[in-house]
């Protein structure tokens, strides 16, 4: 039993051990391309549109990353001149954040509703 | 009847939200990036079309209104608004600037030749990467900034009658 | 002529629905419940009214007789007969001719099922069933009649959206009609379950074999549509939290939530006013689901021809439902009796559909904040994949760890009583995890953490399976291949996610590229005339030097005649470790050519994995033990 905890204490040390960067093997350009929207498509990301406009934001994206800006800076530049709209991942202000916060108020809710009726019968 | 507190707000949440969607149905949902407006037009630097020297900033006029137009050879709508980029282009308050828009030399040539040239500057954006910078998606676009190159009001699609109306008011209201 | 008679039958259909409600009111008026001949017999025309209106329609589609505007508009006569079946159900009109169908169809079994045993029950049933499919009878023939004429007769058809073209497409309309449209039964079961005061566990037994059904068939649907994603669209992914994915998704996390919960109901005939209330949204969201997408309210560039008037409608019948139900609802309350155990399946169950909600909630306010902002605030935007990602990815660990035990727990009361197999699989899976990350890549935490639930998931349901067939116990295969299967999904979707290597680049004819150890060649390009399209095929070997296989791949841009289209098809070279997909796009005014290149691993798995899961609930339909 000793020889199994210090050998499931090794697997746990191995396994946090780890790099915490995701998706190393895409490159950062696809990464961009992936989270932003096609606006003249249906529902395509720039990453998978053949349209003229997506390869047109490819091309500014890909110029951008060689002229040193960050990925922020990039989701910055685009909303300024498209709107908030051309992100798929909302950012988290004001009017967003019941978009962010609503389902965990949901899982809370619930977990007491569960909790509530396991109390009502002990009494 | 016990009403719960959590059933008032369930009710209220489905009535808001019916509404929320019946509102949403009456309200136009075409897509404009309207976003520039009331800001500063970015640095750029674009190509003119008849030779391989730069436009830049620094060469708009502080004293005039300017017409930003996008256009191609290519595309059906710039035609279409062509006549009224022709009466605009008598007026004295305003300059015309037209950014043929990923578009062959030749071609863009051609379309002015039959049509007429409206504009006091043709720059050419043969990538469509520098039209990038006026929040632009596709052709036709127009911009209308100030002398002090304020972004006033943005166009998507041909311009008509109405546009041409409302450009007037706005370089002659000062 | 056709559009007067298939006028003439949705007549027929309309008449004969409001005589079943009618001779049904009076039945239950007279409180004497009895099935008179006259129900059965104009069920009966009911249902050989609805399904002959849409025979009607398929024939109209397969002579492609363009005097009818559904027609005209929707398929051309080159096409192959194949597509012109599929064109029936691919249009607006045709569909909700389906979906009537199918809620005429799903109510006349449910009545032939269950008339014998509880003659209250199922005459409620029916006439609430009747008052749904009246509502939508309605809306066919006012607001969306296929069989509309056009005058005069146009020779030849505008045809179907090329992209449409596809047998999985063809299929997966049908497929998630019987799906959620079906979830319309349970509805009107529950409705009539609080009207005639129906004990829980008769109305769990009843509605429990169409709640399977409808959930096979949904996820079938889903995972049909994600195949057909996948290689139809030429993005390489399968799942893109689309709004049109997620009005699918939603009514299938209340199905699996209430699968779970009617066996509770079933066995010890608790939760009934949960069982309830799920069984009436998960109609209700089907609903929302179908107004959201039909009624152009979401925001797109594009602004299609869509009828604000339709929206309207599907949006007042929807607020109806949902308030007369819950009215009744309310008003009916039943006592439920609750007395459960801390650790017995109830409770599992109970997690299982405490984390259903939570995946409801957030697909379904994902789905519905972009209107919300853009009424509120007129500010448009968008809420894609890094938001589902990373609200629902996390929670899965709980999840799948719920779903490994709960199987093995027993009813009313149980205990753990042997840690040392749990302790077991736990560090195998660990085991497993690391061997992951040390052969392929490393990954992120919250991966690690799912692979590793996953692979508990898996393994905990193998061991219990083989134990379960040593002792030869009763063995439930339905869940065993659920639960199974979901593991696997998850399991390989995390891997995919994380191992997938994508390349864009342009090309021209005779280039070779390198990408890190693969080497890409563009030997030619081709064109072919085909039945109805122009191909343009490009000519690909694909290199690996560290693998040492040479590849080739021909992947096709389509040119469509009727309506003008371009497509543009993917080559995947699939096998069960990896899949090779390459699609290209032609790039205006330049002979280069966009290449997307990817190494996907476990394709095939995730597929297989996701049809596994799905059987479960066929297999538990069918294979009574």
């Amino acid at each position: 039993m000793l020889f199994m905890k210090t050998k499931f204490l090794i697997i746990i040390l191995l396994i946090f051990n780890i790099n915490l960067s995701a998706n190393e093997n895409i490159g950062i350009d696809t990464k961009i391309f992936k989270n932003l929207r096609c606006l003249v498509c249906q529902g395509q990301t720039i990453a998978e549109s053949n349209s003229d406009f997506a390869q047109t934001i490819k091309i500014v994206v890909r110029d951008k990353i060689s002229q040193g800006s960050n990925e922020k800076e990039i989701y910055e530049f685009l909303s300024e001149k498209y709107g908030e709209w051309i992100v798929y991942k909302p950012k988290f202000n004001y009017i967003n954040s019941l978009l962010w916060i609503s389902p965990y108020i949901v899982l809370i809710l619930g977990g007491y509703l569960i909790f509530k009726y396991f109390r009502k019968r002990r009494q | 009847m016990k009403v719960s507190f959590l059933k008032i707000i369930s009710f209220c949440l489905v009535i808001f939200t019916i509404i929320v969607f019946f509102i949403a149905l009456n309200i136009d949902k075409r897509y404009s990036t309207e976003n520039i407006i009331g800001k500063k037009i970015d640095n750029f630097k674009i190509k003119f079309l008849s030779h391989d020297q730069n436009f830049e900033n620094k060469d708009l006029s502080n004293d005039k209104y300017h017409l930003i137009n996008i256009w191609a050879s290519w595309c059906l709508p710039c035609k279409k608004e062509h006549p009224i980029l022709m009466k605009l282009s008598n007026e004295d308050n305003l300059n015309l600037i037209g950014i043929n828009f990923k578009d062959k030399k030749k071609n863009a040539n051609n379309f002015l030749k039959d049509l007429g040239n409206p504009y006091n500057v043709i720059l050419s954006d043969t990538d469509g990467t520098s039209s990038i910078s006026f929040g632009v998606f596709g052709v036709p676009e127009t911009i209308l900034i100030n002398e002090k190159h304020i972004v006033i009001k943005k166009f998507i699609g041909p311009l008509d009658t109405n546009d041409y109306k409302n450009i007037l008011n706005v370089i002659y209201e000062n | 002529m056709l559009s007067n008679t298939g006028n003439i039958l949705l007549i027929g259909s309309i008449v004969s629905t409001f005589l079943i409600i009618y001779f049904t009111y009076q039945s239950l008026k007279e409180r004497s419940f009895q099935i008179k001949k006259n129900i059965i017999y104009w069920s009966f025309l009911q249902i050989t009214f609805v399904i002959a209106s849409f025979l009607l329609l398929i024939f109209a589609f397969v002579f492609s007789d363009f005097s009818l505007l559904a027609v005209y508009q929707n398929s051309h006569t080159a096409k192959p007969l194949f597509y012109k079946i599929s064109g029936v159900w691919g249009n607006h009109e045709g569909s909700m001719l389906l979906w009537i169908n199918i809620m005429v169809l799903f109510s006349y079994l449910f009545f032939v099922f269950n008339n014998k045993t509880n003659s209250a029950f199922s005459l409620y049933t029916l006439v609430v069933q009747n008052i749904l499919i009246l509502g939508f009878l309605i809306f066919l023939i006012f607001d969306s009649n296929p069989f509309f004429k056009i005058l005069p007769t146009p020779i030849e058809g505008l045809g179907l959206n090329p992209i449409l073209q596809d047998p999985a497409l063809a299929i997966h309309p049908p497929l998630l009609y019987l799906g959620f449209v079906g979830s319309s039964i349970y509805f009107s079961a529950a409705v009539a379950a609080i009207l005639s005061n129906s004990n829980g566990k008769n109305f769990a037994l009843s509605i429990k074999k169409w709640v399977l059904i409808s959930w096979s068939f949904q996820s079938l649907g889903i995972i049909v549509g994600s195949i057909w994603a996948y290689y139809e669209l030429g993005w390489g992914g399968f799942w893109f939290w689309d709004p049109v994915e997620n009005a699918s998704l939603i009514p299938w996390f209340c199905m699996t939530a209430l699968a779970h919960s009617v066996l509770v109901l079933e066995k010890r005939n608790y939760l009934y006013n949960w069982v309830l209330i799920l069984s009436l949204i998960t109609f209700i969201s089907s609903v929302t689901g179908t107004f959201l997408v039909r009624s152009g309210i979401l925001n797109s560039v594009h602004t299609f021809a869509n009828d604000p008037s339709r929206g309207l409608y599907i949006l007042i019948f929807l607020s109806l439902m949902i308030f007369s139900s819950f009215i009744i609802f309310f008003k009916r309350r039943i006592n439920d009796q609750f007395n459960l155990n801390a650790i017995s399946k109830e409770t599992f169950i109970l997690g299982n559909n405490w984390f259903m909600m939570f995946y409801l909630a957030t697909v379904f306010v994902g789905t519905i904040y972009p209107i919300f902002t853009q009424v509120l605030y007129n500010t448009n935007i968008s809420v894609g994949p890094p938001f589902y990602n990373q609200v629902i990815a996390p929670i899965l660990i709980p999840f799948l760890i719920f779903m490994a035990v709960g199987p093995k727990i027993g009813w009313v009361k149980s205990k753990f009583i042997t840690y040392k197999p749990f302790f077991i699989i736990i560090v195998l899976s660990l085991l497993i995890n690391f061997l992951i990350s040390y052969f392929l890549k490393s990954y992120n935490l919250i991966s690690n953490l799912i692979v590793i639930s996953s692979l508990f998931l898996i393994l905990h349901s193998l061991k219990d399976f083989i134990t379960n067939v040593k002792s030869n116990s009763y063995l439930n295969l339905a869940s065993f291949f659920s639960h199974l299967g979901f593991g696997i999904l998850i399991l390989f979707i995390v891997l995919n996610h994380n191992f997938s290597e994508e390349f864009d680049l342009n090309i021209k004819v005779g280039q070779t590229k390198k990408i890190g150890n693969m080497e890409i060649k563009f030997n030619n390009l081709k064109i072919e005339n085909r039945e109805n399209y122009n191909a343009v095929i490009g000519d690909f070997n694909i290199q690996d030097f560290q693998r040492n296989y040479l590849k080739k791949l021909n992947p096709e841009i389509r040119v469509y005649e009727n309506p003008q289209t371009l497509t543009f098809e993917s080559a995947i070279n699939s096998n069960l470790k990896q899949d090779i997909y390459l699609t290209m796009s032609n790039i205006d005014g330049s002979d280069f050519y966009n290449i997307k290149f990817q190494v996907k691993p476990f394709m095939l798995w995730i597929w297989l994995a996701a049809f596994l899961t799905a059987s479960g609930g066929l297999v538990r339909v069918f294979l009574k033990k």
